[in-house]
């Protein structure tokens, strides 16, 4: 078993532009927006990054597939740049190109930069596309929060649980990433609500209601990764260091076997799994300071505390209502609003995740600074819950 | 010996009252002595081809489909004037494909027609299905509206009586103009009924049921049963122009289902030998454009019922939005939004390469471990297995399966909102992410029992191509 990329690559720097409807800007100002903090950030000169990794997800909707947006948008000294793309988990993988490349010794500073520029459909909601020439053959033409919203319907039926409690629950999940968001400066959405407002907004795709679902963003988020030699060597003394990084796509189960009972994602296990063993981590819930997940939808973040392993089988909603992923709870979950606020431009979501860990991991976070956390969680989900990608990373602290 | 084996009625699940259409229509001042009863209505994503499918299905329920010699598609609304809507209907039902199938159509006597045609043939030993399906549309306001309804009949003729013996036919063609409807064309256009009733029905019926009944030696007074596609009033007349008893006519059901077009004397056929005694001659006529008079002999094998007319009673549904019924028809365009603009084109060369897993709903099970999967194909999915090339075809649409996952989905489009689509599972295992249909909101629950049912999958106005695909309905919990 390869011992994995545990401590070998530290985040030198970060970015992340002002989330939202963002009518004032293309892709390529969302991504300079981004890079402009990180290059600061970081200490270093633009033309010291020896390649660079850019995730977008929908390419026909804002720059085009290939290496040449990231490229010519922040004019890069001809370096290698890679396109990657896997669903909502796209930012993850573009974090995770450069930190394999910085961790095979290809090279000293690498750029992760995700990017989505959602807001030119015309209309709300994510962009209508093709799922494939055989795909859509069969497969219904869903949206987004009606393919999550099946999680809801077999999570009440397997658990047991009356479908007026779980909307409480997911409710709740909401309020809190509402009440988190507020002080989120470049969030989308940083209103409070209550969970009267939840419940009783209008129904998008039963039972996910309008305030069960994301914020639909345009966006960018970025990340310099190096080594730890390297950072030594520009004076740091500590770093946020990339403790783990698994992706476990789904092969078909969910879609074909029986095997899956539809009220959670066996791929988000799974990675959990491999995380917490790439990690060391061996008791998430006591270890893990922070998480960021994959709100996309209230009842999405709800079965992913299960998921992860924070809540036993059946519990979550408890848990929830309990308030033990609130701000003020035993694992704050979504410091910054998660998806559901602070916004979720496809490309670039899972390097926001990163940014707010590293934030706060870093004690930058401002009046939403959590005390002295040392382990941040970041997860994906990208499709849906029939065929999906799933990431886990951990961030820690590392003395140089 | 040739005879009609099995029979199968489908009727769409949606019925819209009459009174529905003059509440909306009225003012026109049509039809206002005709607002009693309903009409079968297509859902969106159905139409002839899909209506046959289930009427076929009816009529194939516990019969060989591997002895079939030929299959004939008989409707004046196929939705393909080029690209065999016989050849679809034969592979969503995974028939053979060294069957003989053709399509027919061309005037309401297109079922009976292809009916006569079967049980001539089939004394040489050929068993046919004949599936006779209509949509007709009627322009908003006209008497059509509150007349046509829509459905579909399926009758196995073989070479044995099973549900009725055919004794002889007899046939007339006869360019009377009733109503008529160019190609391409969506509506029909119709003559007076006073005169369709006194220069057509009447003596070109009467005509040729006499020619059949001299032939044959019989009586007009030993006819049983007499089935006549026509309103009570022209029935009353062709009875008494020909010389058959009163009693003997088959209640035309127009008042549950409207006139389903050529399938209608089929459906009524299917009426009468649910009843019909041992030995009954049962006569069914078809007309337009002259006359098809077909005598049969019942068996009284269809006492026990089983043509699906039960079962289309309990389905029943009302569709109470006379402007949704307009819209599913394609007579009104409503604004669906920006995601009603997603492209539906069809890339041909996956839907060949695929068609029996989708046209026909084929999946897998794997010889290795047993487990049944969609869609098929080279690799298990059971974790435990994922061995290669294991898979054998299994044709699902039979199966019994339950909801897993479900949502009703208010953003996506539909021409029926909301969209419902989740996860339906077999009973023996696997899984299927699929649209749903027929549901109305609040209907779906996690565990409910659904059937599988052969559906417009996508339209694709651009291109005029639509493409099936299964979908789960709301099943029978047994």
């Amino acid at each position: 078993m390869a011992r994995g990329i545990s401590d070998k690559v530290v985040i030198l720097g970060m970015g992340c532009s002002r989330f939202g409807e963002r009518w004032d800007c293309g892709p390529e100002d969302l991504m300079l927006e981004a890079f402009q903090e990180a290059v600061a950030d970081a200490g270093i000169e633009r033309d010291q990054l020896e390649a660079a990794w850019l995730g977008v997800f929908y390419d026909e909707q804002n720059v085009s597939k290939s290496a040449l947006p990231l490229s010519m948008a922040l004019r890069l000294p001809n370096i290698p740049v890679t396109r990657v793309e896997n669903l909502c988990a796209t930012g993850t993988e573009a974090l995770r190109g450069a930190a394999y490349a910085v961790a095979a010794g290809a090279c000293d500073f690498a750029l992760a930069m995700g990017v989505e520029k959602l807001k030119d459909t015309g209309f709300g909601g994510l962009p209508e596309r093709t799922k494939g020439t055989f795909e859509d053959l069969w497969q219904p033409g869903f949206t987004p929060p009606g393919a999550f919203a099946q999680l809801a319907a077999a999570y009440a039926a397997r658990h047991g649980i009356p479908m007026d409690r779980l909307k409480k629950a997911m409710a709740h999940v909401s309020v809190k990433s509402h009440a988190n968001a507020v002080t989120a400066e470049k969030a989308h959405l940083r209103k409070a609500i209550t969970e009267q407002h939840v419940l009783e907004a209008p129904m998008i795709a039963y039972p996910l209601g309008t305030f069960d679902c994301c914020g639909v963003s345009d966006g960018a988020a970025c990340a310099i990764v190096t080594t730890p030699e390297k950072a030594r060597a520009l004076g740091r003394r500590d770093a946020v260091a990339i403790k783990a990084m698994q992706l476990v796509p789904s092969n078909g189960v969910e879609l074909s076997h029986s095997s899956w009972d539809g009220a959670h994602t066996p791929t988000t296990s799974e990675a959990a799994r491999r995380a917490y063993a790439e990690a060391g981590v061996r008791n998430p819930r006591r270890e893990i300071s922070l998480m960021e997940v994959h709100d996309c939808f209230s009842i999405t973040e709800l079965v992913l505390m299960e998921d992860l392993g924070m809540s036993d089988s059946g519990k979550a909603p408890d848990d929830i209502l309990d308030g033990r992923y609130d701000r003020d709870g035993r694992t704050p979950c979504q410091t910054d609003g998660g998806l559901k606020c602070f916004g979720h431009p496809v490309g670039a979501s899972g390097l926001r995740m990163a940014y707010e860990v590293y934030t706060q991991l870093s004690g930058r976070a401002g009046t939403r600074q959590l005390a002295s956390p040392s382990l941040g969680l970041t997860h994906n989900l990208g499709g849906i819950p029939n065929r999906n990608v799933a990431s886990v990373s951990i961030l820690g602290l590392l003395g140089l | 010996m040739a005879g009609i084996t099995s029979l199968g009625c489908f009727l769409p699940r949606l019925r819209l009252a009459r009174a529905t259409i003059a509440e909306a229509m009225g003012w026109l001042g049509q039809g206002k002595a005709r607002v009693k009863g309903e009409i079968a209505t297509c859902n969106w994503d159905e139409d002839s081809l899909t209506l046959g499918v289930e009427a076929a299905r009816i009529a194939l329920a516990g019969a060989p489909s591997s002895d079939l010699d030929s299959l004939v598609f008989a409707s004046t609304t196929a939705p393909f004037a080029d690209h065999a809507n016989g050849v679809i209907l034969a592979t969503a039902l995974g028939l053979n494909t060294s069957l003989r199938v053709s399509d027919t159509g061309g005037s309401q006597r297109a079922g009976t027609s292809a009916l006569a045609a079967a049980l001539a043939a089939a004394d040489r030993g050929t068993p046919c299905l004949v599936v006779a399906s209509d949509q007709r549309l009627a322009r908003p306001g006209s008497p059509q509206e509150l007349q046509y309804g829509h459905g579909a009949t399926a009758a196995l003729v073989g070479g044995g009586a099973g549900l009725a013996e055919f004794v002889g036919a007899e046939h007339l063609a006869a360019d009377f103009v009733d109503h008529y409807r160019e190609s391409g064309a969506s509506f029909d256009y119709a003559l007076e009924d006073r005169w369709v009733r006194e220069a057509g029905w009447n003596p070109l019926v009467s005509q040729t049921v006499g020619r059949l009944l001299g032939r044959l030696g019989l009586q007009a007074a030993q006819i049983d049963r007499v089935v006549l596609a026509c309103p009570a009033a022209t029935a009353r007349g062709v009875l008494k122009a020909t010389g058959l008893r009163a009693e003997a006519l088959v209640p035309d059901r127009t008042g549950e289902f409207g006139d389903i077009g050529c399938g209608h004397p089929l459906l009524l056929l299917a009426t009468a030998l649910e009843s019909a005694a041992a030995g009954e001659h049962v006569l069914v006529i078809g007309f337009g454009q002259g006359v098809d008079a077909i005598l049969l002999r019942a068996t009284g094998q269809g006492q026990a019922g089983g043509f699906g007319l039960a079962e289309a009673a309990a389905a029943r549904r009302e569709e109470t939005h006379y402007t949704r019924f307009l819209s599913h028809q394609g007579l009104l365009p409503v604004e669906f939004g920006m995601r009603a603009e997603r492209d539906n084109r069809t890339a041909q060369t996956v839907a060949w390469r695929k068609h029996e897993v989708v046209t026909g709903f084929t999946g897998g099970r794997c010889r290795q471990c047993g487990a049944l999967q969609f869609p098929l194909s080279r690799v298990c999915v059971a974790p435990d297995c994922r061995e290669t090339d294991t898979q054998e075809p299994l044709r699902l649409a039979e199966l019994p399966a339950r909801i897993k996952t479900f949502t009703e989905d208010w953003l996506a489009y539909s021409a029926r909102p909301p969209l419902v689509y989740g996860n339906a599972q077999f009973e023996e295992g696997g899984n299927v992410f699929m649209e749903f249909t027929d549901f109305a909101p609040g209907e779906a629950r996690v565990g409910g029992p659904v059937r599988f049912m052969f559906r417009i999958k996508d339209l694709d106005s651009r291109r005029g191509f639509r493409r099936y695909f299964w979908k789960a309905a709301p099943g029978l919990e047994r």
